[in-house]
């Protein structure tokens, strides 16, 4: 989905508000949430995929005024809730007030039909894909062209693994894209490297 | 309108949600305060940059042991005793060099491999950070502190599968004939996602 989570090369949002020796954590409550979440992974209630992608459900509005942590814990309880582990009526009714969730899914979806092995220095293009469910493919290398320098093992395919469905574990690319290739005449020259899934890309040459 | 029209619904405080869930989850039998213990303690005292701060000493002082860094980093953790989680199935090391410097993000939401750099600081999660440094990347570390020269080459890894990445800083030239304990306190959680040098 093309969700407000998707920031890559978004414009506005100030200044990084960077301190050296920043932490991880600012109160305990963050550090319970944390834990809460890992622990529902362990314990098999939901995969990191369908985590990441119930926090890309969360009302814009929400994500862009909820801090990190409440991001998560938004996540943790939209899942316990349509995994059937709790309701959200016992979740308020212990609040005392309303515990905002994210939205419902849409649909998710299998591997390519037809995917490719490449090794580095092979060029390819990520595919335009659009989809209404969970893609792990930030939106700004959508329709780019790119140079593989890397092959990472075979993981769940995340548009499927977010939503239950079947696929089969495929290998991720990194992929080097010039910034600017990714926005011509508006960004500072790099080399930017992101970690493609195989069924996102295609042959450029 | 009717009564129930009138009556207003607070959303109830983050504090109060936590509790919420928690106390759920436990009622349930889930067992959630004591995974809140054990892993609370892991996120503060056991996941942290020191780990990755002591691969980076190593990899100074052995040049096979940074060979096998470079070459598979996940194993090369295992060896120091460090094993990253069963998601986390391989880590990628990003050596530095005078005119090479690489940078980590994560624009999709926060992914870092934390167990050997430390769950990431606020800023690496903040949308700034993760809008900002794929397009604007010599801008972002110049704001941050990290002042490259033009002729520097800025390398950013945005960490969009479960591949993760950790910058292998160049060791300081004052630092020769220093020992491997002395070298792994100079490495910064920053220096091994990539925002400092040392």
């Amino acid at each position: 989905m093309d969700g407000i989570h998707d920031l890559g090369g978004k414009q506005g949002y100030g200044p990084v508000r960077y301190a050296l020796d920043a932490t991880a954590f600012h109160s305990p409550w963050e550090v319970r949430v944390n834990a809460l979440y890992a622990h529902a992974v362990r314990s098999g209630i939901f995969n990191m995929d369908e985590y990441r992608h119930a926090i890309e459900r969360m009302d814009p509005r929400h994500y862009l005024t909820a801090s990190y942590y409440e991001r998560s814990l938004t996540g943790l309880a939209t899942l316990c809730v349509e995994k059937g582990v709790l309701t959200r009526e016992e979740l308020e009714r212990r609040a005392n007030g309303v515990f905002p969730l994210s939205s419902p899914s849409a649909a998710g979806r299998g591997n390519a039909a037809h995917r490719e092995c490449f090794k580095p220095g092979d060029r390819v293009r990520v595919k335009l894909d659009f989809v209404p469910g969970h893609i792990r493919l930030p939106g700004y290398i959508r329709g780019k062209v790119g140079t593989v320098v890397g092959e990472s093992p075979a993981y769940p395919f995340p548009d499927a693994h977010a939503h239950g469905i079947h696929a089969e574990d495929e290998p991720t690319y990194d992929v080097r894209f010039h910034a600017e290739d990714l926005w011509p005449n508006g960004c500072d020259p790099a080399l930017v490297h992101v970690g493609v899934f195989q069924s996102y890309l295609e042959r450029a040459d | 309108m009717n009564d129930t029209d009138r009556v207003v619904f607070r959303t109830a405080t983050v504090e109060d949600r936590v509790d919420a869930i928690q106390a759920a989850l436990d009622a349930k039998g889930l067992k959630a305060s004591e995974a809140v213990e054990e892993l609370g303690h892991k996120a503060q005292e056991e996941w942290i940059p020191q780990n990755g701060a002591r691969i980076v000493a190593h990899a100074w002082m052995d040049p096979e042991f940074r060979k096998r860094l470079l070459a598979n980093g996940r194993e090369a953790a295992i060896e120091m005793g460090f094993p990253m989680p069963r998601h986390h199935r391989h880590l990628v090391v990003l050596e530095n060099a005078p005119k090479l410097q690489n940078v980590i993000c994560c624009t999709l939401c926060s992914c870092t491999a934390f167990t050997l750099i430390g769950l990431p600081p606020d800023w690496y999660k903040d949308l700034q950070y993760r809008s900002r440094v794929v397009r604007e990347s010599r801008t972002v570390l110049r704001d941050m502190g990290l002042d490259l020269a033009p002729d520097v080459e800025i390398r950013v890894w945005d960490t969009t599968a479960d591949t993760r990445y950790m910058v292998l800083p160049e060791r300081p030239a004052h630092t020769q004939g220093w020992t491997e304990e002395q070298l792994a306190k100079i490495v910064t959680r920053d220096s091994l996602i990539g925002v400092a040098r040392l």
